[in-house]
């Protein structure tokens, strides 16, 4: 008896073999930086902007 | 590169950018840490030790990659003194799967936020970098001071995670290596099998 393993790496996916070549780009990329961006959209509490000219005043 | 004497306009040029950066050390700072709170606290951090190391702040040089090299450091101190423990936990995972179960719509920035929460913190660090903040690895590796091929790795298992959990609705590993080495016994174990029955 041999077991033959081919690719150990690859799902068990019901003998489809060759994905398709297009290019992986999970839908959740956009998700990622949308995450990010909402922070950086987001308004900025005026605790910030009062450390900043506290610390310009102190020097 | 020499400590040089800060002119007047050096010292408001400083300010400006440190201001303009600001939105993004918070959101650095809360995919980091997950909490909103605790983020805005690593921020003013972040802003208190920058401020008093302008002088070693080489103008025209990347105000967003030198301050977020400070505020990763102050994140790691406060890390290793045991600040955000607990934040994340098991139920993270189970909650991405349920969403991910139930709906059909487009991805929702809650099952984002909480699938980013349950990577380890160094491969969601680099991925917040390089998939969010829209680093090339090599800065990531100079704000990670790291090499280029370790956050090249990070990035892959943080974006292969991510997937299983969004896409497929698979539980995240506590360690992302556990799967491996299940694999690998596995196969030992079919090994042993094929070697015994002899033939």
């Amino acid at each position: 008896m041999t077991l033959t393993m081919s690719n150990p790496n690859s799902p068990p996916s019901g003998g489809r073999k060759a994905p398709p070549p297009r290019p992986k780009r999970p839908e959740w990329t956009d998700g990622l930086r949308r995450l990010y961006d909402s922070v950086v959209d987001e308004p900025l509490p005026d605790s910030f902007q009062d450390l900043l000219d506290r610390l310009d005043k102190q020097n | 590169m020499a400590v040089h004497e800060l002119t007047a306009a050096d010292k408001s040029a400083f300010k400006r950018e440190l201001a303009e950066v600001v939105p993004h050390l918070r959101a650095f700072a809360r995919g980091l840490c997950g909490r909103p709170d605790m983020a805005d606290d690593l921020v003013q951090e972040t802003m208190l030790k920058a401020w008093a190391a302008q002088d070693r702040f080489e103008p025209g040089t990347s105000m967003r990659a030198w301050t977020f090299v400070i505020l990763r450091n102050a994140y790691l101190t406060d890390m290793r003194r045991n600040r955000f423990r607990g934040e994340y936990d098991e139920t993270v995972a189970e909650r991405v799967l349920v969403s991910a179960a139930a709906q059909e719509e487009p991805l929702h920035l809650d099952d984002m936020r909480r699938a980013l929460m349950a990577l380890p913190a160094e491969r969601r660090e680099a991925l917040l970098l390089v998939g969010a903040g829209g680093f090339s690895y090599e800065e990531a590796a100079e704000i990670c001071q790291c090499p280029v091929g370790t956050i090249k790795s990070r990035v892959g298992r943080a974006r292969a995670a991510l997937t299983a959990m969004l896409e497929e609705g698979q539980l995240p590993d506590s360690d992302g290596y556990r799967a491996e080495e299940a694999h690998a016994a596995i196969l030992a174990e079919l090994e042993q099998v094929s070697g015994s029955s002899g033939h």
